[in-house]
């Protein structure tokens, strides 16, 4: 019997998980763009200390997808379960809005593609990582600016550049900061719109090796969209390919890129469509 | 008929302020949304402020009018004789004499006390204005209590400055609640804004009225390590010796002389005049 790498089969495969409840569950997930379909039909489960990566080509629906979850866009039907701290799985679609914001600043994180969608660029290096810990209440200058100072470190940014402006950095540096902006609070969920694109190869593959020492070291939850396949080889534990806004083929990196079932897949792990 | 209404604006604008108004003391420190009327005056001569005295204004008042502390500028002359002409008021440079008081960047030296109103003359009402330059958004921050920005504006002070740098404008927290700009007062007289006498905001060309009831709470932002500071120049009056009121430093000559003068006009002169009555101690051992 060959395995099927359907959502399905997919789902069973995890229910022995030793972690009780999923971190986030996504049902029946669909977005639409009047007649035109941004991504539809999608079901998964995401367990703490996991990283799903999201595959396919420019237009398959991975951004409208990631928005869907991380409360950007409102999706025209499904759920988002997850797993909030005073009242366990939640649907994040219907819950109130300032209760979303909430874990938008906290729970959640989100690295956008262009780091100037995600820095202010009028505000310091250390303001920038500073702003999500001054949002949740800290208050203590010192403190922040120390904290700072670790996550510029963290990020392979001098510290002696915590008073420059991110337009003063480098694209590389840029994308660094954003991510230090991010975990600084340690959130449990991070969302990561191709997080390497845009970036000259030599660039990306530093970004990329920074992303893997922090998902380990901090054993983060992670959702990442990239048409990349390197991308998600490096850091994915599971994989979502996805086409023409439908998933056709989900499993464990290593068996969807080194035995693709669908045949989209296997054109996509052939190199035939990659960018 | 070139009669005006009583203090220019006709009665139904002056019912629409005074629910703004109201609504403003409800809710202290909130930036309550009204349609501001155009008035014979430009934008950035206080129309905001005007809009509200004239509908604060009864005829028993008397006024008085600051501008940077001093009754004798162009702009609170204009502004006293507008009233004094369309509403037939007193007016006053005394801060003790007045009912209405209409201030741009000051609060009176002399404390106020329950029977007064202080209306302030506001040209930018939104504390977040300056990092987040979207209405939609800083309206959905206040809402939600999302101030974690205003910090960050702070730590950017002290990151560049070494310490918090904001001298005007400097934003408090009022109830707990709301951070409010208190208009490009120093932040010298941000304490004072506790206190027994009614505030009201008015920002014209932005059509927002705020306002605080008397003995609101009003905390000005700082961090543990770098706690807010009332500061003024480490100076005494030139004229009075007043050591305890805001100075304005006044150039007198052109080979760069400087002295330091209080702000506030009305309080100086008033101590100059107290002096003369009574001799200071100097002046009566030199007699002896
Ligand atoms: N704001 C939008 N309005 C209309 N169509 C959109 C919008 N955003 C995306 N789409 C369409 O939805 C589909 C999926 O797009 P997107 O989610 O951006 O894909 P990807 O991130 O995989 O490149 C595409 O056909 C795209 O043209
Ligand atoms: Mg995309
Ligand atoms: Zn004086």
């Amino acid at each position: 019997m060959t395995l099927q790498n359907s959502s399905d089969a997919f789902r069973s495969e995890y229910t022995d998980h030793s972690a009780p409840h999923p971190l986030l569950r996504v049902v029946d997930i669909e977005k639409c763009y009047g007649q035109r379909i941004g991504c539809t039909g999608v079901n998964f489960d995401l367990y703490p200390g996991e990283v799903m990566g999201i595959v396919g080509e420019s237009g398959s629906g991975k951004s409208t997808l990631l928005n869907c979850l991380a409360g950007h866009l409102e999706p025209d039907q499904g759920e988002v379960l997850f797993d909030t701290r005073d009242a366990g799985l939640v649907d994040t679609v219907t819950m109130a809005e300032p209760e979303r914001r909430m874990l938008s600043r906290t729970d959640w994180a989100f690295v956008h593609q262009h780091a100037r969608d995600g820095l202010r660029m009028s505000v310091s290096a250390g303001g920038n990582v500073g702003e999500r810990l001054m949002a949740v209440g800290a208050r203590h200058y010192g403190q922040i600016r120390d904290e700072a100072i670790d996550w510029l470190g963290r990020v392979e940014i001098n510290e002696t550049r915590i008073d420059d402006r991110p337009s003063a950095f480098s694209g590389g540096m840029q994308q660094r900061l954003q991510i230090a902006r991010n975990l600084v609070t340690g959130p449990r969920l991070v969302f990561m719109d191709e997080p390497t694109g845009g970036l000259d190869v030599s660039v990306q593959a530093r970004l990329l090796d920074l992303l893997r020492g922090l998902v380990r070291q901090m054993g983060l939850s992670a959702i990442i969209v990239t048409h990349d396949l390197a991308v998600v080889r490096l850091l994915a534990d599971r994989l979502m390919v996805m086409k023409d806004g439908h998933v056709v083929e989900t499993g464990l990196t290593d068996q969807v890129l080194d035995d693709p079932q669908h045949a989209y897949t296997q054109l996509l792990v052939s190199s035939v469509l990659q960018v | 008929m070139t009669d005006y209404n009583f203090a220019y604006l006709d009665e139904q604008t002056k019912r629409m302020i005074r629910r703004a108004i109201l609504k403003g003391l409800a809710i202290p420190g909130y930036q309550v949304p009204f349609a501001s009327r155009e008035m014979p005056m430009p934008y950035g001569w206080g129309t905001g402020g005007v809009q509200v005295s004239a509908a604060t204004l009864t005829p028993e008042d008397v006024f008085k009018v600051i501008d940077q502390g001093a009754d004798d500028t162009t702009n609170a002359v204009s502004i006293r004789k507008f009233f004094q002409a369309t509403a037939g008021v007193d007016t006053t440079e005394e801060t003790d004499k007045a009912t209405v008081i209409q201030t741009r960047h000051r609060i009176p030296e002399a404390a106020l006390n329950e029977d007064q109103i202080l209306v302030y003359q506001v040209p930018i009402p939104e504390p977040l204005r300056f990092l987040e330059p979207r209405e939609t958004e800083t309206r959905k921050m206040h809402s939600l209590e999302e101030y974690g920005l205003m910090h960050v504006k702070l730590y950017e002070d002290i990151a560049r400055h070494g310490a918090i740098a904001t001298a005007y404008a400097y934003p408090v927290k009022v109830e707990g609640r709301y951070v409010m700009d208190p208009s490009p007062i120093p932040k010298f007289d941000n304490p004072k804004m506790t206190m027994p006498a009614i505030q009201l905001f008015g920002a014209g060309r932005e059509q927002r009225i705020y306002a605080l009831p008397p003995y609101t709470e009003v905390v000005s932002l700082d961090f543990e390590d770098y706690p807010f500071e009332a500061s003024k120049a480490d100076h005494s009056c030139e004229l009075c010796g007043a050591d305890d009121s805001y100075l304005d430093e006044v150039i007198v000559d052109d080979q760069g002389g400087r002295i330091f003068v209080c702000s506030d006009t009305a309080y100086c002169t008033a101590r100059q005049a107290a002096q003369q009555d009574t001799p200071t101690p100097q002046a009566q051992e030199a007699a002896v």
